[in-house]
Protein backbone atom coordinates (compact mmCIF):
# COMPACT_ATOMS: atom_id res chain seq x y z
CA UNK A 1 0.00 0.00 0.00
CA UNK A 2 1.43 3.35 -1.01
CA UNK A 3 0.82 5.98 1.64
CA UNK A 4 -0.01 9.59 1.05
CA UNK A 5 3.52 10.95 1.17
CA UNK A 6 4.90 8.39 -1.27
CA UNK A 7 1.93 9.05 -3.54
CA UNK A 8 2.66 12.79 -3.36
CA UNK A 9 6.33 12.28 -4.26
CA UNK A 10 5.30 10.12 -7.21
CA UNK A 11 3.01 12.91 -8.38
CA UNK A 12 6.00 15.27 -8.26
CA UNK A 13 7.95 12.94 -10.52
CA UNK A 14 4.94 12.93 -12.85
CA UNK A 15 5.03 16.74 -12.86
CA UNK A 16 8.63 16.54 -14.06
CA UNK A 17 7.70 13.91 -16.65
CA UNK A 18 4.93 16.11 -17.91
CA UNK A 19 7.27 19.06 -18.29
CA UNK A 20 10.18 17.22 -19.85
CA UNK A 21 8.02 14.71 -21.76
CA UNK A 22 10.62 12.06 -21.11
CA UNK A 23 12.28 10.18 -18.31
CA UNK A 24 13.26 6.88 -16.75
CA UNK A 25 9.85 6.13 -15.31
CA UNK A 26 10.32 2.62 -13.98
CA UNK A 27 13.75 3.34 -12.52
CA UNK A 28 12.35 6.41 -10.75
CA UNK A 29 9.31 4.75 -9.23
CA UNK A 30 11.31 1.94 -7.63
CA UNK A 31 13.44 4.53 -5.80
CA UNK A 32 10.79 6.72 -4.19
CA UNK A 33 10.66 5.13 -0.75
CA UNK A 34 14.45 4.70 -0.55
CA UNK A 35 15.08 8.40 -1.13
CA UNK A 36 12.08 9.45 0.94
CA UNK A 37 13.31 7.61 4.01
CA UNK A 38 16.86 8.85 3.50
CA UNK A 39 15.83 12.50 3.27
CA UNK A 40 13.00 12.39 5.80
CA UNK A 41 14.67 10.34 8.50
CA UNK A 42 18.34 9.63 7.95
CA UNK A 43 20.37 12.26 6.13
CA UNK A 44 21.72 15.26 8.02
CA UNK A 45 21.43 17.93 5.35
CA UNK A 46 20.49 21.62 5.28
CA UNK A 47 18.50 22.69 2.22
CA UNK A 48 19.23 26.32 3.07
CA UNK A 49 22.97 25.54 3.23
CA UNK A 50 23.59 22.78 0.67
CA UNK A 51 27.38 22.93 1.08
CA UNK A 52 27.25 22.66 4.89
CA UNK A 53 30.56 20.86 5.58
CA UNK A 54 29.13 18.56 8.23
CA UNK A 55 26.31 17.27 6.03
CA UNK A 56 25.86 13.65 5.05
CA UNK A 57 26.65 13.04 1.38
CA UNK A 58 24.37 11.13 -0.99
CA UNK A 59 25.33 10.10 -4.50
CA UNK A 60 22.63 8.78 -6.78
CA UNK A 61 24.92 6.49 -8.74
CA UNK A 62 21.97 5.27 -10.82
CA UNK A 63 21.63 8.79 -12.15
CA UNK A 64 18.83 7.82 -14.51
CA UNK A 65 16.53 7.59 -11.48
CA UNK A 66 16.98 11.33 -10.99
CA UNK A 67 13.29 12.27 -11.12
CA UNK A 68 12.88 10.66 -7.72
CA UNK A 69 15.83 12.67 -6.41
CA UNK A 70 14.54 15.90 -7.96
CA UNK A 71 11.14 15.30 -6.34
CA UNK A 72 12.48 14.89 -2.83
CA UNK A 73 15.03 17.72 -3.20
CA UNK A 74 12.29 20.08 -4.42
CA UNK A 75 10.05 18.92 -1.59
CA UNK A 76 12.82 19.72 0.90
CA UNK A 77 13.37 23.15 -0.63
CA UNK A 78 16.79 22.72 -2.23
CA UNK A 79 15.39 24.43 -5.32
CA UNK A 80 11.99 25.83 -6.33
CA UNK A 81 9.24 23.32 -7.01
CA UNK A 82 8.63 25.08 -10.35
CA UNK A 83 11.92 23.67 -11.66
CA UNK A 84 10.41 20.19 -11.80
CA UNK A 85 8.13 21.00 -14.71
CA UNK A 86 11.06 22.47 -16.64
CA UNK A 87 13.28 19.39 -16.42
CA UNK A 88 14.98 18.47 -19.69
CA UNK A 89 13.73 21.60 -21.42
CA UNK A 90 16.07 24.14 -22.94
CA UNK A 91 18.27 25.92 -20.36
CA UNK A 92 16.49 24.21 -17.47
CA UNK A 93 18.17 23.76 -14.09
CA UNK A 94 17.43 20.04 -14.15
CA UNK A 95 18.51 17.68 -16.91
CA UNK A 96 17.85 14.07 -17.68
CA UNK A 97 20.63 13.07 -15.30
CA UNK A 98 21.69 14.77 -12.06
CA UNK A 99 24.45 17.36 -12.14
CA UNK A 100 26.51 18.79 -9.35
CA UNK A 101 25.71 22.41 -10.07
CA UNK A 102 22.22 21.77 -8.70
CA UNK A 103 21.86 22.43 -4.97
CA UNK A 104 21.73 19.16 -3.07
CA UNK A 105 23.38 17.04 -5.75
CA UNK A 106 26.83 15.86 -4.73
CA UNK A 107 28.04 14.31 -7.97
CA UNK A 108 27.07 14.34 -11.61
CA UNK A 109 26.10 10.82 -12.57
CA UNK A 110 24.48 9.08 -15.49
CA UNK A 111 27.28 6.85 -16.71
CA UNK A 112 26.83 3.83 -14.48
CA UNK A 113 29.34 2.40 -12.05
CA UNK A 114 30.95 5.69 -11.00
CA UNK A 115 29.24 6.52 -7.72
CA UNK A 116 30.83 4.05 -5.37
CA UNK A 117 34.43 5.02 -6.18
CA UNK A 118 33.57 8.68 -5.71
CA UNK A 119 31.81 7.70 -2.49
CA UNK A 120 34.96 5.98 -1.26
CA UNK A 121 36.85 9.24 -1.84
CA UNK A 122 34.20 11.23 -0.01
CA UNK A 123 34.15 8.79 2.90
CA UNK A 124 37.94 8.80 3.21
CA UNK A 125 37.86 12.60 3.22
CA UNK A 126 35.30 12.69 6.08
CA UNK A 127 37.52 10.38 8.07
CA UNK A 128 40.63 12.45 7.35
CA UNK A 129 38.72 15.57 8.43
CA UNK A 130 37.54 13.80 11.60
CA UNK A 131 33.96 14.54 10.63
CA UNK A 132 30.90 12.53 11.61
CA UNK A 133 29.45 12.94 8.10
CA UNK A 134 28.30 9.76 6.44
CA UNK A 135 28.27 8.86 2.78
CA UNK A 136 25.42 7.06 1.00
CA UNK A 137 25.62 5.69 -2.51
CA UNK A 138 22.44 4.50 -4.21
CA UNK A 139 23.06 2.08 -7.07
CA UNK A 140 20.88 0.21 -9.45
CA UNK A 141 21.03 -3.53 -9.95
CA UNK A 142 21.93 -3.50 -13.64
CA UNK A 143 24.63 -1.05 -12.62
CA UNK A 144 26.30 -3.82 -10.64
CA UNK A 145 27.36 -5.33 -13.98
CA UNK A 146 30.02 -2.60 -14.10
CA UNK A 147 33.40 -3.87 -12.93
CA UNK A 148 34.29 -0.49 -11.46
CA UNK A 149 31.67 -1.01 -8.75
CA UNK A 150 33.56 -4.01 -7.49
CA UNK A 151 36.94 -2.29 -7.71
CA UNK A 152 35.53 0.38 -5.42
CA UNK A 153 33.92 -2.22 -3.15
CA UNK A 154 37.31 -3.87 -2.60
CA UNK A 155 38.76 -0.51 -1.65
CA UNK A 156 35.87 0.43 0.68
CA UNK A 157 36.42 -2.78 2.59
CA UNK A 158 40.20 -2.39 2.63
CA UNK A 159 39.81 1.04 4.21
CA UNK A 160 37.16 -0.20 6.66
CA UNK A 161 34.82 2.61 5.66
CA UNK A 162 32.22 2.34 8.36
CA UNK A 163 30.87 5.74 7.29
CA UNK A 164 29.95 4.46 3.83
CA UNK A 165 26.63 2.81 3.00
CA UNK A 166 25.55 1.43 -0.35
CA UNK A 167 21.86 1.02 -1.07
CA UNK A 168 21.04 -1.23 -3.99
CA UNK A 169 17.71 -0.53 -5.67
CA UNK A 170 17.21 -4.18 -6.53
CA UNK A 171 14.20 -4.01 -8.83
CA UNK A 172 15.30 -7.11 -10.79
CA UNK A 173 14.81 -5.46 -14.15
CA UNK A 174 17.36 -3.71 -16.31
CA UNK A 175 16.97 -2.03 -19.67
CA UNK A 176 16.83 -5.17 -21.79
CA UNK A 177 14.91 -7.34 -19.40
CA UNK A 178 15.27 -9.41 -16.28
CA UNK A 179 18.52 -9.04 -14.39
CA UNK A 180 18.44 -12.79 -13.90
CA UNK A 181 18.51 -13.21 -17.69
CA UNK A 182 20.92 -10.45 -18.67
CA UNK A 183 23.59 -10.99 -16.01
CA UNK A 184 22.43 -12.88 -12.92
CA UNK A 185 23.60 -11.23 -9.70
CA UNK A 186 22.58 -13.90 -7.22
CA UNK A 187 23.68 -14.65 -4.62
CA UNK A 188 23.87 -10.88 -4.29
CA UNK A 189 24.04 -10.59 -0.50
CA UNK A 190 26.79 -13.20 -0.40
CA UNK A 191 28.73 -11.29 -3.04
CA UNK A 192 28.71 -8.10 -0.97
CA UNK A 193 29.62 -10.07 2.13
CA UNK A 194 32.50 -11.67 0.27
CA UNK A 195 33.65 -8.19 -0.73
CA UNK A 196 33.82 -7.20 2.93
CA UNK A 197 30.50 -5.41 3.44
CA UNK A 198 27.99 -5.89 6.24
CA UNK A 199 24.69 -6.65 4.52
CA UNK A 200 20.99 -6.25 5.27
CA UNK A 201 18.09 -6.96 2.96
CA UNK A 202 14.80 -5.10 3.19
CA UNK A 203 11.59 -4.49 1.30
CA UNK A 204 12.53 -1.28 -0.48
CA UNK A 205 8.95 -0.03 -0.47
CA UNK A 206 8.36 -0.64 3.24
CA UNK A 207 9.07 2.74 4.79
CA UNK A 208 9.30 1.37 8.33
CA UNK A 209 11.64 -1.46 7.36
CA UNK A 210 13.86 0.89 5.38
CA UNK A 211 13.98 3.35 8.26
CA UNK A 212 14.84 0.64 10.76
CA UNK A 213 17.61 -0.70 8.55
CA UNK A 214 19.13 2.67 7.79
CA UNK A 215 18.97 3.77 11.41
CA UNK A 216 21.01 0.70 12.30
CA UNK A 217 24.05 1.60 10.19
CA UNK A 218 26.88 0.87 10.44
CA UNK A 219 25.89 -2.76 10.60
CA UNK A 220 29.36 -3.84 11.71
CA UNK A 221 32.44 -2.25 13.16
CA UNK A 222 35.06 -1.17 10.60
CA UNK A 223 33.04 -2.39 7.65
CA UNK A 224 31.09 -0.54 4.99
CA UNK A 225 27.38 -1.36 4.97
CA UNK A 226 25.06 -2.33 2.16
CA UNK A 227 21.28 -2.34 2.16
CA UNK A 228 19.84 -4.51 -0.56
CA UNK A 229 16.44 -2.95 -1.09
CA UNK A 230 14.09 -5.32 -2.89
CA UNK A 231 11.90 -3.12 -5.05
CA UNK A 232 9.50 -3.22 -7.94
CA UNK A 233 10.39 -1.32 -11.06
CA UNK A 234 7.59 1.09 -11.92
CA UNK A 235 6.11 0.66 -8.43
CA UNK A 236 2.73 2.33 -8.04
CA UNK A 237 1.51 2.16 -11.62
CA UNK A 238 0.27 -1.39 -12.21
CA UNK A 239 0.74 -1.44 -15.98
CA UNK A 240 4.31 -0.11 -15.64
CA UNK A 241 5.34 -2.45 -12.84
CA UNK A 242 8.07 -4.94 -13.80
CA UNK A 243 7.58 -3.88 -17.39
CA UNK A 244 10.89 -3.33 -19.20
CA UNK A 245 9.08 -1.10 -21.67
CA UNK A 246 8.80 1.51 -18.93
CA UNK A 247 12.54 1.67 -18.15
CA UNK A 248 12.73 4.86 -20.18
CA UNK A 249 10.02 6.68 -22.09
CA UNK A 250 10.37 9.53 -24.54
CA UNK A 251 7.65 11.60 -26.18
CA UNK A 252 5.39 11.23 -23.20
CA UNK A 253 2.19 13.18 -23.74
CA UNK A 254 0.22 15.01 -21.06
CA UNK A 255 -2.44 12.32 -21.57
CA UNK A 256 0.13 9.59 -20.87
CA UNK A 257 1.06 11.33 -17.65
CA UNK A 258 -2.59 11.69 -16.71
CA UNK A 259 -3.00 7.93 -17.19
CA UNK A 260 -0.02 7.32 -14.91
CA UNK A 261 -1.57 9.53 -12.23
CA UNK A 262 -4.98 7.89 -12.51
CA UNK A 263 -3.57 4.39 -12.52
CA UNK A 264 -1.61 5.12 -9.36
CA UNK A 265 -4.49 6.81 -7.61
CA UNK A 266 -6.73 3.86 -8.43
CA UNK A 267 -4.47 1.50 -6.47
CA UNK B 1 62.17 12.73 -14.41
CA UNK B 2 59.76 10.33 -12.71
CA UNK B 3 61.79 10.48 -9.54
CA UNK B 4 61.64 14.27 -9.69
CA UNK B 5 57.86 14.14 -10.04
CA UNK B 6 57.43 11.60 -7.26
CA UNK B 7 59.75 13.46 -4.90
CA UNK B 8 57.88 16.66 -5.66
CA UNK B 9 54.62 15.08 -4.46
CA UNK B 10 56.23 14.42 -1.08
CA UNK B 11 57.62 17.95 -0.92
CA UNK B 12 54.26 19.45 -1.89
CA UNK B 13 52.53 17.26 0.69
CA UNK B 14 54.84 18.60 3.37
CA UNK B 15 53.97 22.15 2.34
CA UNK B 16 50.25 21.73 1.83
CA UNK B 17 47.91 19.46 3.82
CA UNK B 18 45.54 19.22 0.83
CA UNK B 19 48.01 17.10 -1.15
CA UNK B 20 47.36 13.36 -1.26
CA UNK B 21 49.00 10.62 -3.30
CA UNK B 22 47.09 7.84 -5.04
CA UNK B 23 48.96 5.07 -6.82
CA UNK B 24 47.66 1.92 -8.45
CA UNK B 25 50.20 -0.88 -8.02
CA UNK B 26 53.57 0.81 -8.31
CA UNK B 27 57.03 -0.50 -7.58
CA UNK B 28 57.94 -1.37 -4.00
CA UNK B 29 59.04 1.49 -1.81
CA UNK B 30 57.52 4.31 -3.86
CA UNK B 31 57.19 7.38 -1.62
CA UNK B 32 58.12 5.30 1.41
CA UNK B 33 58.97 8.42 3.43
CA UNK B 34 55.60 10.00 2.67
CA UNK B 35 53.83 6.80 3.60
CA UNK B 36 55.74 6.69 6.85
CA UNK B 37 55.23 10.33 7.77
CA UNK B 38 51.69 10.90 6.53
CA UNK B 39 50.02 7.52 6.08
CA UNK B 40 46.56 9.12 5.90
CA UNK B 41 47.52 10.87 2.68
CA UNK B 42 49.22 7.95 0.95
CA UNK B 43 47.02 5.49 -0.96
CA UNK B 44 48.07 2.46 -2.98
CA UNK B 45 44.81 1.22 -4.43
CA UNK B 46 45.80 -1.72 -6.59
CA UNK B 47 45.26 -2.47 -10.25
CA UNK B 48 41.98 -0.59 -10.46
CA UNK B 49 42.40 2.56 -12.51
CA UNK B 50 38.67 3.27 -12.82
CA UNK B 51 38.34 3.20 -9.05
CA UNK B 52 41.52 5.21 -8.54
CA UNK B 53 40.20 8.08 -10.65
CA UNK B 54 36.74 8.03 -9.05
CA UNK B 55 38.17 7.93 -5.55
CA UNK B 56 40.54 10.79 -6.35
CA UNK B 57 37.59 12.78 -7.69
CA UNK B 58 35.75 12.18 -4.41
CA UNK B 59 38.77 13.39 -2.43
CA UNK B 60 39.07 16.45 -4.67
CA UNK B 61 35.38 17.27 -4.15
CA UNK B 62 36.24 17.57 -0.46
CA UNK B 63 39.10 19.99 -1.05
CA UNK B 64 42.06 17.65 -1.45
CA UNK B 65 44.53 17.84 -4.35
CA UNK B 66 45.16 14.23 -5.39
CA UNK B 67 48.28 13.32 -7.34
CA UNK B 68 47.83 10.03 -9.17
CA UNK B 69 50.67 8.09 -10.69
CA UNK B 70 50.63 5.03 -12.88
CA UNK B 71 51.61 3.97 -16.38
CA UNK B 72 50.39 6.41 -19.03
CA UNK B 73 48.38 3.99 -21.16
CA UNK B 74 46.49 2.60 -18.18
CA UNK B 75 45.96 6.08 -16.76
CA UNK B 76 44.34 7.32 -19.95
CA UNK B 77 42.65 4.50 -21.83
CA UNK B 78 41.43 2.25 -19.03
CA UNK B 79 39.66 4.95 -17.06
CA UNK B 80 38.81 7.45 -19.77
CA UNK B 81 35.16 7.74 -18.77
CA UNK B 82 36.12 8.32 -15.13
CA UNK B 83 38.53 11.07 -16.19
CA UNK B 84 35.86 12.62 -18.41
CA UNK B 85 32.94 12.43 -15.99
CA UNK B 86 34.30 12.20 -12.45
CA UNK B 87 37.20 14.60 -12.94
CA UNK B 88 36.63 16.86 -15.95
CA UNK B 89 32.86 17.31 -15.76
CA UNK B 90 33.29 18.38 -12.14
CA UNK B 91 36.41 20.39 -13.09
CA UNK B 92 38.37 19.04 -10.14
CA UNK B 93 42.07 19.64 -9.39
CA UNK B 94 43.13 16.02 -9.86
CA UNK B 95 46.69 15.53 -11.17
CA UNK B 96 47.44 12.63 -13.49
CA UNK B 97 51.15 11.85 -13.57
CA UNK B 98 51.60 9.46 -16.45
CA UNK B 99 54.72 7.33 -16.40
CA UNK B 100 56.24 6.25 -19.67
CA UNK B 101 54.42 8.62 -21.98
CA UNK B 102 55.16 8.18 -25.68
CA UNK B 103 57.54 5.44 -26.77
CA UNK B 104 59.31 4.95 -23.43
CA UNK B 105 57.96 1.44 -23.09
CA UNK B 106 58.84 0.50 -26.67
CA UNK B 107 60.38 -2.85 -25.65
CA UNK B 108 57.11 -3.81 -23.93
CA UNK B 109 55.03 -3.33 -27.06
CA UNK B 110 51.80 -1.58 -28.01
CA UNK B 111 49.91 -2.33 -24.77
CA UNK B 112 52.37 -0.12 -22.90
CA UNK B 113 53.08 2.65 -25.39
CA UNK B 114 51.17 5.87 -24.84
CA UNK B 115 51.10 7.36 -28.31
CA UNK B 116 47.56 8.69 -28.09
CA UNK B 117 47.52 10.11 -24.56
CA UNK B 118 47.77 13.75 -25.53
CA UNK B 119 44.99 13.38 -28.08
CA UNK B 120 42.76 11.69 -25.52
CA UNK B 121 43.42 14.36 -22.92
CA UNK B 122 43.08 17.25 -25.39
CA UNK B 123 39.60 16.08 -26.27
CA UNK B 124 38.33 16.53 -22.73
CA UNK B 125 36.84 19.87 -21.64
CA UNK B 126 38.58 21.45 -18.60
CA UNK B 127 41.65 19.25 -18.99
CA UNK B 128 45.17 20.69 -19.20
CA UNK B 129 47.79 18.50 -20.89
CA UNK B 130 51.51 18.94 -20.37
CA UNK B 131 54.57 17.10 -21.72
CA UNK B 132 57.80 18.39 -20.21
CA UNK B 133 61.23 18.13 -21.78
CA UNK B 134 63.48 17.27 -18.83
CA UNK B 135 63.68 16.79 -15.08
CA UNK B 136 64.23 20.47 -14.14
CA UNK B 137 61.12 21.40 -16.10
CA UNK B 138 59.24 18.59 -14.36
CA UNK B 139 60.17 20.19 -11.05
CA UNK B 140 58.81 23.49 -12.31
CA UNK B 141 55.53 22.04 -13.54
CA UNK B 142 55.05 20.17 -10.28
CA UNK B 143 55.54 23.38 -8.38
CA UNK B 144 53.04 25.17 -10.62
CA UNK B 145 50.58 22.27 -10.33
CA UNK B 146 49.75 22.88 -6.67
CA UNK B 147 47.46 25.81 -7.32
CA UNK B 148 46.34 24.98 -10.87
CA UNK B 149 42.56 25.02 -10.52
CA UNK B 150 41.71 22.39 -13.16
CA UNK B 151 42.41 18.75 -13.99
CA UNK B 152 46.01 18.35 -15.09
CA UNK B 153 47.70 15.60 -17.09
CA UNK B 154 51.49 15.51 -17.00
CA UNK B 155 53.37 13.11 -19.20
CA UNK B 156 56.50 11.72 -17.60
CA UNK B 157 59.34 10.77 -19.93
CA UNK B 158 61.92 8.02 -19.63
CA UNK B 159 64.32 9.63 -17.20
CA UNK B 160 67.90 10.74 -17.75
CA UNK B 161 66.62 12.87 -20.62
CA UNK B 162 69.00 15.55 -21.93
CA UNK B 163 68.57 18.76 -19.98
CA UNK B 164 67.77 21.60 -22.31
CA UNK B 165 65.21 23.61 -20.36
CA UNK B 166 67.93 25.36 -18.33
CA UNK B 167 68.64 27.31 -21.48
CA UNK B 168 65.49 29.33 -21.00
CA UNK B 169 65.05 32.03 -18.44
CA UNK B 170 61.94 33.45 -16.90
CA UNK B 171 59.23 31.96 -14.75
CA UNK B 172 57.60 28.76 -15.89
CA UNK B 173 53.88 28.99 -16.42
CA UNK B 174 51.47 26.24 -17.35
CA UNK B 175 50.03 27.18 -20.73
CA UNK B 176 52.89 29.46 -21.74
CA UNK B 177 55.22 28.22 -24.50
CA UNK B 178 58.95 28.88 -24.26
CA UNK B 179 61.00 30.15 -27.17
CA UNK B 180 64.30 28.32 -26.93
CA UNK B 181 65.84 29.47 -30.15
CA UNK B 182 64.77 32.36 -32.37
CA UNK B 183 63.05 31.36 -35.57
CA UNK B 184 64.50 31.86 -39.00
CA UNK B 185 63.65 30.08 -42.22
CA UNK B 186 62.32 27.19 -40.22
CA UNK B 187 60.07 27.35 -37.14
CA UNK B 188 60.23 24.12 -35.15
CA UNK B 189 57.48 23.70 -32.58
CA UNK B 190 57.83 20.74 -30.27
CA UNK B 191 56.61 19.20 -27.06
CA UNK B 192 57.99 16.76 -24.50
CA UNK B 193 61.41 15.26 -25.02
CA UNK B 194 61.21 15.93 -28.76
CA UNK B 195 62.27 19.47 -27.90
CA UNK B 196 65.77 18.19 -27.16
CA UNK B 197 65.78 16.45 -30.57
CA UNK B 198 64.49 19.63 -32.20
CA UNK B 199 67.31 21.52 -30.54
CA UNK B 200 69.93 19.10 -31.85
CA UNK B 201 68.36 19.13 -35.31
CA UNK B 202 68.45 22.95 -35.30
CA UNK B 203 72.19 22.78 -34.56
CA UNK B 204 72.70 20.46 -37.52
CA UNK B 205 70.63 22.68 -39.77
CA UNK B 206 72.60 25.70 -38.61
CA UNK B 207 75.81 23.97 -39.65
CA UNK B 208 74.21 23.44 -43.04
CA UNK B 209 73.31 27.11 -43.29
CA UNK B 210 69.64 26.83 -42.42
CA UNK B 211 68.39 28.94 -39.56
CA UNK B 212 65.82 27.00 -37.50
CA UNK B 213 64.16 28.20 -34.32
CA UNK B 214 62.67 26.08 -31.55
CA UNK B 215 59.50 26.81 -29.60
CA UNK B 216 58.90 24.45 -26.70
CA UNK B 217 55.20 23.91 -26.15
CA UNK B 218 55.16 21.99 -22.89
CA UNK B 219 51.44 22.65 -22.53
CA UNK B 220 49.62 21.09 -25.44
CA UNK B 221 46.28 22.19 -24.03
CA UNK B 222 45.48 25.00 -23.58
CA UNK B 223 47.60 25.85 -26.60
CA UNK B 224 49.60 29.07 -26.42
CA UNK B 225 48.33 30.28 -29.80
CA UNK B 226 49.70 33.79 -29.41
CA UNK B 227 53.22 32.48 -28.86
CA UNK B 228 52.94 30.10 -31.81
CA UNK B 229 51.68 32.76 -34.21
CA UNK B 230 54.32 35.22 -33.11
CA UNK B 231 57.07 32.58 -33.29
CA UNK B 232 56.19 31.50 -36.80
CA UNK B 233 56.53 35.03 -38.12
CA UNK B 234 57.94 34.87 -41.64
CA UNK B 235 59.30 31.34 -41.45
CA UNK B 236 59.05 29.42 -44.72
CA UNK B 237 58.44 26.10 -43.04
CA UNK B 238 56.70 25.16 -39.82
CA UNK B 239 57.76 21.84 -38.28
CA UNK B 240 55.78 20.15 -35.51
CA UNK B 241 57.60 17.54 -33.43
CA UNK B 242 56.00 15.16 -30.97
CA UNK B 243 56.46 11.68 -29.57
CA UNK B 244 52.85 10.91 -30.35
CA UNK B 245 50.56 9.69 -33.09
CA UNK B 246 50.07 12.23 -35.84
CA UNK B 247 46.39 12.23 -34.88
CA UNK B 248 45.23 14.64 -32.25
CA UNK B 249 48.44 15.77 -30.61
CA UNK B 250 50.54 18.93 -30.89
CA UNK B 251 50.78 18.83 -34.68
CA UNK B 252 47.01 18.61 -35.01
CA UNK B 253 46.58 21.45 -32.55
CA UNK B 254 49.06 23.62 -34.47
CA UNK B 255 47.36 22.90 -37.80
CA UNK B 256 43.96 23.74 -36.29
CA UNK B 257 45.36 27.00 -34.99
CA UNK B 258 47.07 28.01 -38.25
CA UNK B 259 44.09 27.13 -40.43
CA UNK B 260 41.76 28.99 -38.13
CA UNK B 261 43.96 32.09 -38.21
CA UNK B 262 44.36 31.95 -41.99
CA UNK B 263 48.11 31.32 -41.86
CA UNK B 264 49.20 29.82 -45.15
CA UNK B 265 52.12 27.49 -45.59
CA UNK B 266 53.28 23.97 -45.08
CA UNK B 267 53.57 22.14 -41.79
CA UNK B 268 56.03 19.27 -41.73
CA UNK B 269 54.72 16.78 -39.18
CA UNK B 270 57.36 14.85 -37.25
CA UNK B 271 55.24 12.33 -35.37
CA UNK B 272 54.54 8.65 -35.11
CA UNK B 273 52.22 7.07 -37.66
CA UNK B 274 48.61 6.10 -37.08
CA UNK B 275 49.61 2.56 -36.19
CA UNK B 276 50.33 0.23 -33.31
CA UNK B 277 54.09 0.11 -33.03
CA UNK B 278 55.85 -3.25 -32.81
CA UNK B 279 59.42 -2.06 -33.22
CA UNK B 280 60.45 -3.04 -29.65
CA UNK B 281 64.11 -2.19 -28.93
CA UNK B 282 64.25 1.20 -27.22
CA UNK B 283 62.60 4.62 -27.39
CA UNK B 284 65.57 5.77 -29.50
CA UNK B 285 65.12 2.78 -31.80
CA UNK B 286 61.50 3.83 -32.36
CA UNK B 287 62.59 7.39 -33.10
CA UNK B 288 65.20 6.07 -35.49
CA UNK B 289 62.71 3.73 -37.18
CA UNK B 290 60.31 6.57 -37.86
CA UNK B 291 63.02 9.10 -38.83
CA UNK B 292 62.64 11.21 -35.70
CA UNK B 293 66.28 11.44 -34.55
CA UNK B 294 68.08 14.78 -34.99
CA UNK B 295 70.01 13.95 -38.20
CA UNK B 296 66.85 12.47 -39.72
CA UNK B 297 64.79 15.48 -38.66
CA UNK B 298 67.38 17.82 -40.21
CA UNK B 299 67.26 15.77 -43.38
CA UNK B 300 63.47 15.82 -43.53
CA UNK B 301 63.49 19.57 -43.02
CA UNK B 302 65.96 19.98 -45.86
CA UNK B 303 63.80 17.75 -48.08
CA UNK B 304 60.73 19.80 -47.22
CA UNK B 305 62.55 23.05 -47.94
CA UNK B 306 63.69 21.67 -51.26
CA UNK B 307 60.15 20.62 -52.02
CA UNK B 308 58.89 24.09 -51.15
CA UNK B 309 61.48 25.68 -53.40
CA UNK B 310 60.40 23.34 -56.15
CA UNK B 311 56.78 24.28 -55.62
CA UNK B 312 57.70 27.95 -55.69
CA UNK B 313 59.80 27.48 -58.84
CA UNK B 314 57.00 25.55 -60.52
CA UNK B 315 54.49 28.15 -59.30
Amino acid sequence: MIDERSRYLRHLTFDALEGGRRGHVGSTLSLIEILRVLYDDILRVRPEEPEWPLRDRLILSKGHGCLALYAILADKGFFPMSELRRQCTRNALLGGHPERHVAGIEASTGALGHGLAIGVGLALAQRMQRRESRVFVVTGDGELDEGAVWEAALSAAKHGLENLTVIVDYNKLQSYGLVSDVVPLEPLAAKWEAFGFAVREVDGHDVVALRDALKAIPFAHSKPSVVIAHTIKGRGVPYAEQNAGWHHKAKISPEDVQRLREAMDAT
Amino acid sequence: MRQTAINAIYELAKRDPRVVFVGSDLGPGVLAAMREEMPERFFMEGVSEQHVIGMAAGLAMEGYVPYINTIATFLTRRCYEQIAIDVCLHDLPVRLLASGGGAVYAPLGPTHMALDDLALMRALPNMTAVAVVDAPEMARVMDASLHWPHPLYVRIAKGGDPIVSAANSGAFQIGRAIEMRSPGTVAMISTGVMTSRAFAAADLLQSEGVCAGVLHVHTVKPLDEAAILSFIGDAQLVVSLEEHSAIGGLGSAICDCLMQRGVKGRVLRIALPDAFVHVYGSQDDVFDHFRMQPPQIAQRVQEALLDLTGVQARG
